[in-house]
């Protein structure tokens, strides 16, 4: 099954709420997701020339150690917060050095996201919970993609949640189920992009990653992506000024967009939107099949 | 007329009550909130008014009752209907009308995938377009369509008749459009009239069943 969600502010002035806006619809897909939540929020954005990256590890993690050795190692600026079992790591560096330290540092931590604005929090539990845990009503930001998962190809392990990084302030959610995807895995393992799950989603994740290094634009890996990823999916790919919807040619899985003069939003299921201001007057539809749907601020 | 509140009573409620007894014939539902499975499996001359979107199933199983909503619908509305009428006032999503037996079903709006799909009698009429797959293996009934209808329509169809005044992106297996006889141009009529759209009956095409999938055909044995 699994939930997905995701909105999207027209409107600078809005950015405020967008952790308020968006935890009850996250909330309301927990029927269709009630063993992990995640999301990737965009906002906080790093000056040129430094980045981003959310850690994670285990609750209790001694990140002020790690940061002070991250620091003397990169000898360069550092910024950072621990929010919950994550970290949010700001540096003036290039990403390949930051990695490189981190992989020596600590091998255990996880980095989950990558890039100038985003972050992505998730864990297991109910939505509710990893909600709460990472305190995502007070969160502030210009967009936002979310999933609940209902674990059906793999086992449900924080790894296992969504969203899957694809790249530099790139990211998926995905509900339902690719039957292509060990095949798949084999050969992108063979392009050298790694894996660190047993999970599909993360197989099309990976699939992005390697288009979009051959040199895709966004559309163009997404078109590629209805060629070659068998089975049903609704996706949704959260970009530095956007994001994007796309449903699998045959539409198995549901998916509900509502527009205002203030937002976009979309959902599993409309009662995910229902809780959004002015939803009564919004322009409320489906999305057709195999049709990509992007907004994107300019 | 009775008014139930969704924001404060739940669904189990709503039904449980409609399935009971009644002593009011209209019911007014408010803050739906695209919650599922409202007003299912109602089996009484009443008629029910809900005040926004609903979520999958609505009006699943219905007899007798006359329900509109005003807003869109989720999965399924109507699926497995006997009786009595159902109508969007917004679009519907996958499978509207599926596997009905009777009663008159309107979208005014559009109808996602597989529109009518294994529909066994049901009168279903659209105002706007439908996706793909609709009426696969559809029985019996009649599916109007004022707007466009998407790949595969009337794939393994049997008995239904299929009205489509725009185009038909691709015809399913075994669907063929047929002429258009006096007889149809009345039927037609008679339910554009019953649905409320004024369109020109003379402006739509017939599909049906080749009848070529009916039986199995000896020639084909080989490839068992």
């Amino acid at each position: 099954m699994c939930g997905i969600v995701g909105l999207y502010l027209k409107k600078p002035e809005l950015e405020g709420q967008l952790g308020k806006l968006f935890e009850p619809m996250l909330e309301a897909m927990t029927d269709r997701g009630p063993d992990s939540a995640g999301f990737a929020i965009y906002g906080d954005e790093v000056a040129d020339g430094w980045v981003k990256l959310t850690l994670q590890s285990a609750e209790g993690y001694d990140w002020t150690t790690l940061m002070g050795e991250l620091e003397g190692r990169l000898g360069c600026s550092l910024d950072w917060f621990q929010n919950a079992s994550a970290a949010v790591l700001k540096v003036h560096c290039d990403e390949a050095s930051v990695r490189a330290a981190l992989a020596e540092l600590a091998p255990n931590v996880r980095i989950m996201s990558a890039g100038q604005s985003i972050e992505i929090l998730k864990g297991m539990g109910l939505p509710k919970e990893i909600s709460q845990r990472f305190g995502l009503a007070k969160m502030k930001g210009s967009h936002i993609i979310g999933h609940t998962r209902m674990a059906t190809e793999s086992a449900v392990t924080m790894e296992g949640s969504h969203p899957f990084s694809t790249g530099a302030d790139l990211c998926l959610v995905h509900n339902g189920s690719l039957s292509n995807h060990f095949r798949l895995r084999q050969e992108l393992k063979r392009q050298g992009i790694p894996f660190e799950t047993e999970n599909d989603t993360e197989v099309a994740a990976g699939y992005l990653t390697w288009r979009l290094q051959q040199g895709d634009s966004l559309k163009e890996a997404l078109d590629k992506s209805l060629e070659d990823l068998d089975g049903f999916f609704t996706f949704a790919i959260g970009t530095r000024n956007g994001f994007a919807v796309i449903r699998d040619p045959i539409a198995c899985k549901p998916a509900i967009l509502a527009e205002t003069d203030d937002y976009v939003a979309m959902a599993s299921e409309y009662q995910a939107l229902a809780s959004l201001p002015g939803i009564e007057q919004a322009k409320v539809w489906e999305p057709e099949p195999a049709t990509m749907y992007i907004w994107e601020r300019a | 007329m009775k008014t139930i509140d969704l924001s404060s009573t739940s669904v189990r409620e709503l039904n449980q009550s409609l399935h009971g007894e009644v002593q009011d014939r209209e019911w007014l539902v408010t803050q739906p909130g695209g919650k599922h499975n409202l007003a299912v499996g109602v089996n009484q001359a009443v008629s029910i008014d809900i005040q926004g979107h609903a979520g999958y199933y609505c009006a699943g199983m219905n007899q007798k009752a006359s329900i509109t909503v005003h807003g869109n619908v989720g999965v399924g509305v109507a699926e497995n209907m006997m009786s009595g009428s159902v109508r969007v006032k917004g679009s519907a999503s996958q499978a509207a009308g599926a596997t009905a037996h009777g009663g008159l079903l309107v979208i005014e709006g559009d109808a996602g995938a597989r529109c009518g799909i294994s529909m066994k009698g049901v009168d279903i009429v659209v105002g706007g377009s439908i996706g793909h797959m609709s009426c696969f293996m559809a029985q019996a009934g009649r599916l109007v369509v004022c707007g466009d209808a998407g790949d595969a329509l009337g794939d393994s169809l049997y008995e239904t008749r299929i009205y489509v005044k725009g185009t038909v992106k691709s015809l399913g297996s075994d669907c063929i459009e047929k002429e258009m006889r006096a007889e149809h141009l009345e039927e037609l009529q008679e339910l554009l009239g019953r649905a409320g759209f004024d369109e020109d009956p003379a402006s739509f095409k017939r599909y049906g069943s080749a009848r070529q999938l009916y039986n199995f055909k000896v020639d084909n044995a080989s490839a068992y």
